[in-house]
């Protein structure tokens, strides 16, 4: 178990330092942010303090030590934009978007799983073949186009939700939220719909897809044939077996809805991670770019190991010192 | 019974005496978001928006950018180098501390002692002060290095921070010595944090939260009069479909910026109303003059046509402007005959139309001996101005229909502006916003010769030079007399217009959406001011 974790943790830190280098080449070469920052009615010795005080006179090599030298002590980097440090500006928009992808992958959970494996266990019956298709289009349809409809219906037209904003938030240990007052919950209920959909989506794939599967599986047979309830059939050895990949999902749903809320946080004005994202952009924040997928590749990385663990518990078969080799 | 009556009748008549009606709340939705409370933190619209509400400065702007007196009631000239401002005595900071000169030459220090500024704003203009002195509390005198005609309407960019906020001796104008500031200058988060927010706005902050959105009060000190709101909401919504839904849902009662093609959607309702006002913003093309050899044109006998006059004129009658602003604008737009709007200092009164002959047009190109035409690539943003990638779609069609076979690559704000300053354009799309200064303002910057050491033509990225033009507007801009000046500005602005160093477009127009019942005067430099909106109930 020790040598499992040190060893994903080197392959962590790895990963880290490749999505650095990357990301770094990548972002600074796409364009000069002096250029967006500054007034063009600047006069070239100003122009050329700002360079030097952003630090982009020196050659990247030495512009990408430095970042990596204070990346090591816990500094990202100071957006140009906003002045802060860029870990900070990123970490205080977490919260907003954490909120709303727990709420949304727990909402997918309880309504997903509970269809897809009905689905399953009802295979090929109208009803199931319906709920099959509606699916299709739940994952297909652009999540911007979704929201502005959701906006549209619940907001413009039938005036039950607001349109956009976080709403009244409540501090916890310093940390604002929104699920715990009225107001707020009123804001998130449509972006948190607006994510929930497709992953409701694929969970009803995936449960049904992997409980038709399984009924038909000789441990299942048996299990009838032994008298087991069915209801005990379906929590203990179908759910529990086709929960694996289901985890793998919600992991890694976790990890890209953290990282790319953005389309909704845009739609529904949400002051999360991705809106901070987008602008950034937009601005050609270097610092906060670079810092921002720092800790969603960070996040992934995390995620995948809880995800290992999780398949551990899960199933007593898969022995993680195994796995190993 | 009926005593009781009366005085509830009364205390409910007073109260609305001194609360009138509108004793309200207000939400706007923004299109960007400021990105401090500091008002010398970085020199952009919305953060100067959001800072005038907090702070004031020495003169105001008004909706057509004239200057106006704020925290001085009156200026004048000593001579060309000296200004005396008087100041208004019965000014008080927010916190109820007193306005007077050591605010001002306070501020002027921490404009020049300002580490984690973007660019330092307003430092340029203060660079240029040899000397400012109080000879009492409520008269400031500015000596300037350079001739600076424009010194009220640069001051009203420079609001006014309370000496307060730090620890300082007996303050004075000495920036080798820190001007007696003692304790440590302030920083960007002290204003986000509302610690340093103290001005003597007409608002005062409450909560600056990034991302989710910023609220201000009425602040009960301020010397002007007293807004109609009690509190202000701002939230900002950089997408314009999420931004007009929270309109129509209720959620706000004013927003920035409607996307042209949705005012037929506000017409339609009547709990809503739409403003629009031309801006100072002109679209221009701007070509690449100067080298015989650039990289994006392609004439059959190797020269760069540009170069010639006849085909730059050519350039601009192939375009159709009024089609541009019906099409592509929703009528949302002014054609441009020259670079300021009308009514705007120094611009031409009644330019002569910019007409569109594309018969003329290929004449010209003949005469130029492109008989034949030539390749261009013409070089746009497709994020930074309104509909900015179908006016360039719209003009490479236009040109391509006289002959001059034109690409298009239109790009992302970032990418472009970096490789426009690289010079790595032959031909291309650009805006500009004339502030302070009206004609001066564009002329100085994009058309005059570039030369750093008087500050003028940074942005002549196509290196159009012309020494006569260059000998008017560098007369002009030292020019303090206000009338000889504008004759001036005029007489560049027509030499500007007619020798075709630039093409003017079109002016966009500033659209703000709201319910009915607000009345908002359009602002030519698109600066939403809470305190300028006015509601039918409280009037």
């Amino acid at each position: 178990m020790t040598l499992f974790i040190t060893q994903r943790m080197l392959q962590s830190i790895a990963v880290l330092l490749a999505v650095s280098v990357a990301v770094f080449l990548a972002v600074y070469a796409v364009g000069n942010p002096v250029d967006l920052l500054i007034s063009p009615e600047a006069t070239q010795l100003e122009r050329e303090q700002m360079i030097a005080r952003l630090g982009l006179d020196r050659p990247i090599w030495a512009q990408y030590l430095t970042f990596l030298g204070n990346a090591l002590n816990g500094d990202l980097g100071t957006s140009f934009v906003h002045g802060q440090p860029a870990l900070s500006l990123i970490l205080s928009r977490m919260p907003a978007t954490f909120e709303l992808v727990v709420c949304a992958l727990a909402l997918a959970s309880i309504v997903g799983i509970p269809i897809g494996l009905w689905v399953g266990l009802n295979d090929g019956s109208i009803a199931s073949r319906m709920v099959m298709t509606g699916s299709i289009l739940g994952y297909s349809i652009p999540s911007f186009w979704k929201g502005m409809v959701l906006i549209l219906l619940l907001a413009v037209w039938l005036n039950w939700l607001p349109a956009s904003g976080r709403g009244e938030t409540v501090e916890v240990l310093g940390v604002p939220f929104s699920f715990l007052t009225l107001d707020g919950l009123r804001h998130m209920a449509m972006p948190v719909v607006n994510l929930a959909i497709p992953n409701i989506a694929l969970l009803i794939r995936l449960t049904a897809a992997g409980a038709s599967e399984a009924v038909h599986q000789d441990y299942v047979k048996f299990a009838r044939a032994k008298g087991v309830r069915r209801q005990t059939i379906v929590r203990r050895h179908i759910l529990r077996n086709i929960l694996i990949p289901i985890v793998t999902v919600l992991g890694v749903e976790f990890g890209s809805l953290i990282a790319f809320s953005t389309i909704t946080e845009t739609v529904f004005a949400w002051p999360g991670m991705g809106k901070l994202l987008i602008t950034s952009i937009y601005q050609l924040d270097r610092p906060v770019v670079v810092a921002y997928v720092m800790v969603v590749t960070f996040i992934f990385v995390t995620v995948n190991l809880l995800v290992d663990f999780a398949y551990a518990v899960l199933d007593p078969r898969v022995k993680l010192v195994e796995r190993m080799s | 019974m009926i005593h009781r009556q009366l005085s509830a009748c009364a205390a409910i008549s007073l109260a609305m005496a001194v609360f009138p009606a509108a004793a309200e709340d207000l939400t706007i939705g923004l299109a960007s978001e400021p990105t401090a409370v500091d008002p010398h933190y970085h020199d952009v619209s919305p953060n100067n928006a959001l800072a005038m509400h907090i702070f004031s400065a020495l003169g105001e702007l008004d909706a057509d950018q004239n200057v106006h007196p704020s925290l001085a009631l009156s200026w004048d000239t000593e001579d060309d180098n000296t200004w005396v401002f008087k100041l208004r005595d019965d000014v008080t900071f927010s916190d109820g501390s007193k306005f007077d000169a050591d605010d001002v030459i306070f501020t002027f220090c921490r404009v020049m002692n300002n580490e984690g500024s973007v660019a330092a704003t307003a430092s340029s203009e203060v660079t240029n002060f040899a000397s400012v002195e109080a000879p009492d509390p409520y008269t400031i005198r500015i000596k300037t290095k350079n001739v600076e005609p424009l010194l009220p309407e640069l001051l009203s960019q420079i609001l006014v921070l309370s000496d307060g906020i730090v620890e300082h001796g007996d303050l004075s104008f000495d920036l080798e010595n820190d001007c007696g500031v003692t304790g440590a200058w302030p920083t960007v988060d002290d204003f986000n944090n509302g610690d340093a927010a103290i001005g003597t706005g007409p608002f005062v902050l409450e909560k600056f939260s990034k991302g989710a959105g910023i609220t201000i009060s009425r602040n009960e000190n301020y010397w002007g009069k007293a807004p109609e709101w009690d509190k202000v909401s701002f939230v900002p919504v950089p997408s314009a479909g999420p931004r007009l839904a929270g309109l129509l849902s209720g959620d706000y009662d004013l927003i920035e910026n409607p996307a042209a093609r949705d005012i037929g959607q506000i017409e339609k309702r009547d709990d809503l109303e739409y403003t629009a006002a031309a801006s100072n913003r002109v679209i221009f093309l701007q070509m690449d003059i100067g080298r015989e050899d650039s990289p994006f044109v392609e004439a059959d006998d190797g020269s760069n046509p540009f170069q010639d006059e006849r085909v730059r004129r050519a350039v601009s009658l192939a375009i159709d402007r009024q089609a541009i602003v019906d099409r592509i604008m929703d009528g949302f737009a002014q054609p441009a005959y020259q670079f300021v709007p009308d009514g705007m200092f120094g611009g031409i009164e009644n330019p002569e139309p910019l007409n569109y002959d594309p018969e003329r047009a290929k004449e010209l190109l003949v005469e130029a001996g492109y008989p034949d035409g030539f390749k261009i690539t013409f070089h746009a943003t497709n994020d930074r101005y309104i509909n900015d990638s179908q006016v360039a779609q719209a003009i490479a069609q236009f040109l391509t229909r006289v002959g001059i076979q034109t690409e298009l690559d239109a790009m992302t704000r970032s990418i472009f502006f970096t490789r426009r300053s690289n010079k790595e354009f032959s031909f291309s799309m650009g805006g500009w916003g004339s502030s302070e200064g009206g004609a001066a303002s564009f002329l100085r910057q994009y058309v005059t010769t570039e030369n750093d050491d008087l500050g003028v033509g940074a942005s002549n990225y196509g290196a159009w030079s012309d020494p006569e033009f260059d000998e008017v507007l560098l007369k002009a801009i030292t020019t303090i007399d206000e009338n000889e000046r504008k004759a001036l500005l005029q007489k560049a602005e027509q030499m500007a217009v007619d020798k075709l160093g630039f093409i003017p477009i079109h002016f966009e127009s500033s659209i703000w959406a709201h319910r009915k019942g607000l009345n908002y005067e359009g602002r030519k430099d698109q600066y939403t001011l809470a305190y300028k909106i006015t509601s039918d109930a409280g009037e």
